[in-house]
Order: C-alpha cells, then structure tokens, then sequence
C-alpha cells in the first residue's frame, strides 16, 4: 500500500475525507470536523438556557422611533407632524405610537429600549453595527448575530431538525455578507417567494409547479441517469454531493416542509395576521419557532422614508401593528413566548424633526444617535422601557443601550458563553461576544440589560 | 482490505458503472500493477517528469490520462470558466489530431474568456468591490477591473504588473491601479505589508515565524502612502506623500524600511519607498516572488497548491516537491514573467490531464497530484453554465452604495467587476464577499441548500421550461435519438453511452407525459448530475 511523506505543519492535518465526511443541513451545509467543528467552539453557558430562538424583525432603512416606541407629542408639528397623539398602553405609564393600538394592548409582553444608540447615520456601517454588535475597522468582519447563533444553536445534538438553523423571510439581509469570515455554510437560507401568495413557492423546498408524482418521478430518473456519481463514490466530494441531495429529497418529500405550509393554519388565523407579505411572513416565523429553528430573520424594508414618510407610515405601520401583536399574541397563548427572543427594529431611528423643505416635504432623514428596539420574550420581560431621549428624542440623556450591549444580552439569554469563540478559517481567536475581547471602550456601552433580564 | 479484495472489487465496478466517458481500464492486480501505472504515465514535459519522480518515491501510482470527454469540459471551465458550446465539443471529439490537446489550450489561452475569468479570481484577490468593509467606489471598482482585466488579455508580464499596481499614483477614477491602496479597511502601513506580503510573496507576515522587527521593516516601505480628496464626488488622490509618518520601534527610534532578507536600507526623502520595495519584490532574484506566483497558477489550476495553502508559505510548510516548485520558478522568471506560459506548461502536462478516477493505491493520496482533485464548480461558472444552455439571462444588483445598480440580463456572472454587484445564487454558491485576501474565501463546498436549489427552485425550472435555446432544441428535433445526442453534448459536453441512451429513450417516449415534458425532465436531470456540478 502507498506509504505517504506527511508535511510536518499538516500534524493537526484534517483530511480530506475527513474534512467533507458529514454533510449536514445547515444555512447550508457540510459541517467540517476538525478544525472547524462546531462543537470545538459551541460551549454554552448552562444546560438549559432561557432562550431557544429568536425572530429578528429587521426594519431596514431605519423605522422612526417618533412615530412608533418613542412618541413626543410634546414636541410639537415640527417634529410629530400628524402623529401627536400617542396612545396608552395596557402597562400605566407606557404610551405607544398612534397607529399601533393592537401592539398598545400587549405592552405587557414587551420592553422598549428607548435608548438605542451608535452614532452612525450611514445604511451600510449602522447596519453592520446592529447586525453584528461590532464597528467595523481593523482586519475582521465579523458574522451577524443570526450566523453565530446557528453555529452555537443549530448544530447537532443542539439541533437535530431537517430545518435550516437560520432562515431568512423572504430574502437575505442584504448589505454586508451575513456569515462574515466564518464559512458560508453559516448564511442563512432564504425562503425566497411571497407567504401570501397560494401556494407560496419556497425556494428549491416547495415548488409551485412541480407535483410530489413528478418529483419522484424525476427523482428515481436522476439515480438512474447519474452514472458519473455511482461510479465516482469513493471520492469525497461526490459523496457529499450524494449525500446533500438525500438529504435534499428527504425535505423537499418528507415532513420538514410541512413547517412552510401556511395553507395548514385555519382562515382565522391567517386574517388575524393580516393578508399581506409582513403579516404572513410572521405567520411563518411562528411556524418555524414550532419547530424549533433557532434564528429567523424576517427581512421587512421600505422603512427608508425620506419622502413621503408620512403616508407609508399611515400604510406601513397598521400592518406592522397587526402583525407583530398576532406574532405576540399567539406565541404567548402557545406558551412559546417565555423561549423565543423577539427583535425588533432597524439599523438607526429617523430624524426626529421633520424636513419639510424641499425636495423632502415632510421626510424623516436617517439618525443614528438616537433610536428605538421592542424586545420581548425568551427572558426579556414585558412592560418596560429601557433607556430615555431628551424632550424631542435627538439624544439619549438616560441608559444608552449599543448594539453591543443588546446583542451580548441576547447571547446571555441564549445562554452562549461570553468566552465561547468562533471559528476563524485563519485560526484566530476570535470571541461571540464583543466584550470579551476587550474592544469595547467603557465610555459606549450601557452594559448588559439585566435591569429587563429575566 | 487485502490488495485481492480491493482488485476484485474494483473490476466488478469497473465493470458495473464505468461509462466509456471516465473509462479508466482495469486495474491489473498487485505490485505488477503498481508499477505498470508508473510505466504507463505519459511524460509531456518536464513537469511531468519532476511530478513522476515524486509519486515514485512517495509509493503513490498516478492514475491514468483523461478521456478526450473529461479533458475537454476540465480544460473550458478551468481556464475561461465557461462551458464548452455542443458544436464546439462536437469538433473536438471527433478531430483525430493527436496534437488536439495543446491545440485547444492555445485556442482557450488566447480566448477574451481568460481575460475575463482570472480578472474575476484577481477581482477577489484584491478585494475589488464598490462599498464595504472596504470603501473603493462603483466607478473606481469599474475601472479597477478594467485595468486588470486589460492586463490579463495584453498578457502583462506578471512583474510588470505588481510593479503597476505598487507604484501607482493618481486618482482612484482615472489611473485605476491606484486603487489597489484603497481596498482596505484600515488604510495603516502594517495592514498594506501584510496584504502585500500575502498577494505577492505568499506570506501571511503573522503567522510567518518572522520577528516584529523583520515585519515593521518591511512596514515601513508603506509609510509614505498619502490619500487626498478632490472636488470630485468620491474622487481619491493617492500620491507619495515624502511627510508621512515614520514607524516607530519600540525604543520609539524611526524604522528604516528593510526587505525581508536584507539590511535597513536608507532612502532619500524624495524617492517614494513604494518604488524601492517594489524592485526588490520583482526582482528575479527574490525568493519569494515567482515562487509565490507559479504557485497559485498551480493551484488554481489543480486545486491544491504545491506548497498549500497558497498563501500560507512560511516555513516548515514544506513543499509537495520542491524541485517541481523551483522548476516552475525558473521558467516563469527565465520566460519574462510570462505567467501564461505557466498556464500552457501545466495544462499540457500529463498531471493535469489524469483522470479524476483514483487507481488502487493512490485513493488515499491527498495532498498530491496522483489524480486530478474533483471541486465544485465556482458560483459563477455554474450559473454561467446553467444560463448558456437554457439560453436565458440572470439579474445582478448592488444596493450599496445608493442608488442601486442593476446589470443587464445577458451579463455574465464570471465578467461582474464589482464584487458589491451580486445575486441570491450567486451568494448561495459561495462567491467570496471579497473582504479579504485569502484564496480560502471562496468556498465552493457543496451544501444541501445549493443542491436543493439546483433540484427544486422556481428559478431553475423557469429556465428550463422557458429557456430559449433548450426549448428551440427540444421543439426542433423529431429525431429523438439526435435529440439526446444534443442534449448531452450541450450539458455534459459528450455524447450518451448506449446505456443512458436507453434509459433516456424509455423516459422521453413514456406516454404517461408530454414529449416536451419529459425531455425537460432529462435537461434537469443531467443539470443535477454530479457530472455536472463538478470539475472532474
């Protein structure tokens, strides 16, 4: 049998064999063993932490925290335009936003962080900030929060789920490549099509026009036909290829689909989300929390209104109000709410005042000094608020809270190690939690949100 | 397994599975075997000598040469990332000059598609893109890949090319090289030298066993980098600034620049360190240099780097064979940095040419060249693939900066300048982000989310049961055999074995569908071979 020189450096050596032995669903995935084994780097913190998944509601383009969690009727036109009569709460003391009175009676299921903040007024670098509690600089970009809680919380035995661990409704994030320098097998997967359509067409999951005969139809054809993989299998990569494709078929045919399949829930249910894509795509995030999925996104934009801000909002924010208390409402009542962080917000607030001048005509502007977060659930508790801006909400005078110190809480409820590090392909050692590495200057943090941790 | 079992075990697959497309002939049983593989192996040219000498001594036998089948897919994706057209196999397989192989590599060489394809792995390298982390701009990052893009198809030699890209001076829209000092997050002489070190000599300057003195000496070169804007919206000058700031030591003395094998050199004021640092890099003499650059020709070619990974250089990471390293060396700096020559020398090499098929003793081999190393095909290839056989385009956008941009749809994802300009598919199989310069971000490991798409998204039956030039074909041929022959020739670039012929045949005449159906059916299945998917 051949004999082999073995390079020294190649002493921690990952064959190749081994490298790409186990092919796992994953954002998606063949799972490395070795070097990059997840569970080199998956320590958690307790046996049985708070929180099991999280919904992100990315608000992208920046939500106005005027108009919604940080109303200041006392401001004046300037800088509450039509929108001057905020509403109370179920929780004395917590007025809301308006057009949110669905959400006004569950305040009791929520925290407002009112002082969000990170200084940053640009899509791309605020973005960045929220999405991976990091600034950006030096060599690294770092992963966002959804591709490291799939790599702590959607690998097996955390994770044993035909599911992608971090599903993206119905497209990605966008801006910045999600996984960061950790492999791209952490992306998350993207639903693709529209959940109020019928059928809604899940991206190489659930087909619009291709029927479950014809599917296997096709697929014993395939094994008939694909001579080069029976006759290639001993070497790895077919086998993955073979591999991946089992469990392709074993999704696409079996039961995990099922958790895309709106048409099971009953009309009332479906109404009481609302019938429009945001409203769905919630629908859908519990669906996926039923079952298990740590980290869904719901990619929800058109938040960006420096025109025109106030007639989207009078659209915008009636459906988001609808929704989210449904997503609120129904994850209580299934007890699910107690294990399931909610996030919601964007990557910066909107100017407090209002540009009237042209060419706005009444527009909020991006603001990134001050803004707002609803969080609830998975041991976040309801019916508070966190934080305070000044009397027209263009600076936060109490409790700042940075992407930082929301994104670490998260992980702590999680229960992800502040030491647990991530797999860097060069190596490095790199720390889940931004403190740990001591990058995190004392004059922009407000800490841990354990004043609302349960 | 005994050397008996594994014999018998092989023939009876061979027998089973092979089709005549990666044929590789029976293994004969034991020793005799062994050594008729080596006696078998072809020796083109020298590399193949030096590679052969090697897999001796390693008691690795090579696997056999390729099929004409094999070669001709393998040579079109490798070196133009793009799929050979049905006529174009058509005319390869059946020419009998035996100089077919080095013809083709000329033709492929001397294709716009090369320029176009390693502008795209160079795009990665040097991080071309608009708009974060680093912050180069939509027009600079078209420009930027114009310039290299050009480069590649003038066949620049390669030093002359560094050397460009080291030395630039100027606006960032207008003199495009200047770019290469922009692409960066953090624009600080440590982070230009380990870039620099890594691009060009293969050495990730931490993790090199080097001292903190040898790496701020080599800093140091980078210290006399100025940046100034214009009037000009996003307009960048980049310039020899003689006042910038000197490296201090520890003992906060000045650092001289200092090459890494070599005394601190002192440099006039008005002489840029940019230009002395660069005559030392290209320099024939420079042990790091060509060595680095062959290297990386390997490894793009062959999939694993004679010294691997191709930017991990350092000592102790010891070469696969060093003589075949320093031959290659010699020939690009004996041949004017002709980096194409290094491609032809490789390309026409018995070694690259061997099947993918492993024989009975090298199944196990690695880290050498024993037999071609199967990968996936590269995000863009694959959709590139999918697209020229359906005859139908695919969307490309960037939504940073804004405004958004939009491609038109007959774009090509191989010819996308700017790495902020993307698509879901496109992320999805693994184009790298271009935040950084390691080879390794580009991963091309297959993922079940990717092989469920290619099986069952919307967006692939729509090409195939809207494309264009697949479904022209299907409605055309009342001949059904030709009609197989050309779908084969079109997607797996050759003909069917009569066994898949047969089966073909009972699927595309069932009555239980429409004709059209079902011969959209076989376009998909051959889309989702792992023929398909892999270079092999």
């Amino acid at each position: 049998m051949a004999k082999k020189k073995k390079n020294s450096y190649l002493k921690k050596k990952i064959t190749r064999k081994s490298f790409l032995k186990a092919a796992l669903y994953g954002a998606g995935g063949v799972i490395f063993t070795g070097l990059f084994d997840s569970k080199a780097f998956g320590q958690l913190l307790e046996s049985k932490p708070r929180a099991r998944s999280v919904i992100q509601i990315w608000m992208w383009g920046g939500p106005p925290h005027l108009d919604t969690f940080d109303p200041k009727p006392d401001a004046g036109k300037d800088y509450c335009g039509p929108l001057n009569r905020p509403i109370d709460t179920n929780v004395p003391g917590i007025k809301i936003g308006q057009l949110l009175p669905l959400l006004a009676k569950q305040a009791d299921k929520y925290a407002l962080l009112r002082g969000m903040t990170h200084g940053n007024s640009g899509h791309e670098t605020a973005a960045y900030m929220v999405q991976t509690g990091r600034k950006p600089g030096g060599e690294l970009v770092y992963p966002g929060m959804g591709a490291i809680v799939s790599l702590f919380k959607g690998q097996p035995p955390v994770y044993k789920n035909d599911l992608p661990p971090y599903i993206t409704v119905t497209t990605p994030q966008g801006r910045f490549s999600e996984c960061g320098f950790m492999a791209s097998k952490y992306k998350p997967f993207s639903t693709g099509g529209d959940p109020n359509r019928e059928p809604f067409a899940v991206e190489g999951i659930v087909s619009e026009t291709v029927s479950e005969d014809r599917q296997k139809t096709r697929k014993e054809f395939l094994k008939g036909i694909d001579s080069f993989t029976r006759g290639m299998m001993e070497d790895p990569l077919v086998k993955v290829i073979e591999s991946c494709q089992e469990q392709a078929y074993s999704m696409i045919l079996g039961e995990a689909r099922r958790g895309f399949l709106l048409n099971e829930e009953t009309k009332e249910t479906r109404d009481l989300y609302g019938r429009n894509k945001f409203g769905q795509s919630c629908l859908l995030a519990k669906r996926l929390v039923e079952r298990g999925v740590p980290y869904i996104t719901i990619n929800y934009g058109g938040w960006d209104t420096h025109k025109r801000h106030f007639e989207t909002m009078n659209q915008k924010l009636p459906e988001f109000d609808k929704a989210l208390a449904a997503l609120l409402q129904e994850l209580a009542d299934k007890k699910l709410l107690d294990s399931t962080i909610i996030l919601c917000g964007g990557e910066f607030g909107r100017t407090p005042r209002i540009l009237w001048e042209d060419p706005w005509y009444g527009g909020r502007s991006h603001f990134g000094k001050a803004f707002s977060y609803l969080v609830a659930g998975g041991g976040f508790k309801g019916g508070q608020v966190v934080g305070k801006t000044d009397s027209t909400g263009e600076n936060v005078i109490e409790r700042p809270i940075y992407p930082w110190d929301l994104m670490a809480s998260v992980f702590e409820l999680l229960g992800i190690d502040k030491n647990a590090k991530l797999p860097h392909p060069q190596g490095l050692t790199v720390y889940a939690s931004p403190f740990t590495e001591g990058v995190v200057s004392p004059k922009e943090t407000g800490g841990l949100l354990k004043e609302i941790m349960l | 397994m005994s050397l008996k079992t594994c014999c018998i075990k092989v023939i009876i697959t061979s027998a089973l599975f092979y089709g005549p497309a990666f044929l590789i002939g029976a293994d004969m049983p034991g020793q005799a075997g062994a050594q008729k593989s080596f006696d078998s192996f072809k020796k083109n040219n020298k590399i193949d000598e030096l590679v052969l000498r090697e897999l001796k001594s390693r008691d690795t036998p090579p696997s056999e040469t390729c099929s004409d089948e094999v070669f001709l897919r393998r040579a079109y994706i490798d070196v133009i990332g793009t799929l050979p057209l049905a006529q174009e196999a058509k005319t390869f397989l059946g020419d009998k000059d035996p100089k077919k192989r080095a013809k083709l590599i000329d033709r492929l060489l001397a294709r716009s598609e090369f320029a176009v394809y390693w502008s795209m792995k160079w795009g990665d390298l040097l991080r071309i893109k608009a708009e974060f982390p680093s912050n180069l701009w939509p027009n600079a990052a078209q420009a930027y890949s114009r310039m290299v893009k050009d480069r590649l198809q003038n066949n620049t030699p390669y030093d002359k090319f560094v050397r460009e890209l080291l030395t630039a001076s100027g606006s960032n829209f207008r003199d495009p090289a200047v770019n290469f000092y922009r692409a960066f997050q953090e624009r600080t002489p440590r982070l230009l030298a380990e870039n620099v070190a890594q691009l060009f000599m293969g050495l990730r300057l931490n993790e090199s066993g080097l001292s903190e003195s040898e790496i701020l000496g080599l800093c140091a070169f980078f210290t006399k980098v100025g940046y100034k804007p214009t009037e000009e919206w996003k307009e960048e000058i980049i310039y020899f600034n003689p006042d910038g700031k000197p490296l201090l030591d520890k003992d906060g003395k000045p650092v001289l620049p200092a090459p890494l094998n070599g005394k601190p050199v002192e440099i006039s004021p008005v002489t840029d360190p940019r230009v002395v640092f660069a005559d030392w890099l290209t320099s024939p003499k420079n042990p790091w240099f060509a060595k680095s650059a062959v290297n990386r020709v390997w490894y793009w070619l062959l999939g694993r780097g004679i010294v691997h990974e191709p930017d991990d250089m350092k000592p102790g990471n010891a070469p696969w064979s060093g003589e075949l390293l320093a031959y290659l060396e010699k020939e690009l700096v004996t041949q004017n940095f002709d980096l194409k020559h290094i491609y032809r020398l490789i390309l026409n090499s018995n070694t690259y040419q061997l099947s993918a098929k492993s024989n009975d003793w090298n199944a196990e081999d690695e880290d050498g060249f024993s037999h071609y190393r199967i990968r996936r095909l590269d995000a863009e290839v694959i959709i590139d693939a999918i697209c020229q056989i359906t005859g139908t385009g695919e969307s490309y956008q960037s939504a940073i900066p804004e405004p958004f941009t939009f491609l038109p749809n007959n774009q090509r994802a191989i010819d996308i300048a700017d790495g902020s300009i993307t698509s879901p598919i496109l992320e999805m199989f693994g184009k790298p982000p271009r935040n950084t310069s390691f080879e390794s971000e580009r991963n091309s490991i297959p993922s079940v989310t990717q092989v469920q798409h290619l099986l069952n998204s919307s967006s692939i039956e729509r090409k195939i049961v809207y494309g264009r030039l697949l479904q022209q074909l299907i409605n055309q041929r009342k001949d059904t055999t030709s009609l197989l022959d050309e779908l084969y020739l079109k997607i797996l670039s050759r003909f069917p074995t009569q066994e898949e012929q047969k089966l073909a045949l009972e699927y595309l005449t069932d009555t239980k569908r429409r004709t059209n159906e079902s011969a959209s059916d076989i376009a998909w299945a051959l889309i989702n071979t792992g023929e398909f998917i892999l270079k092999h």
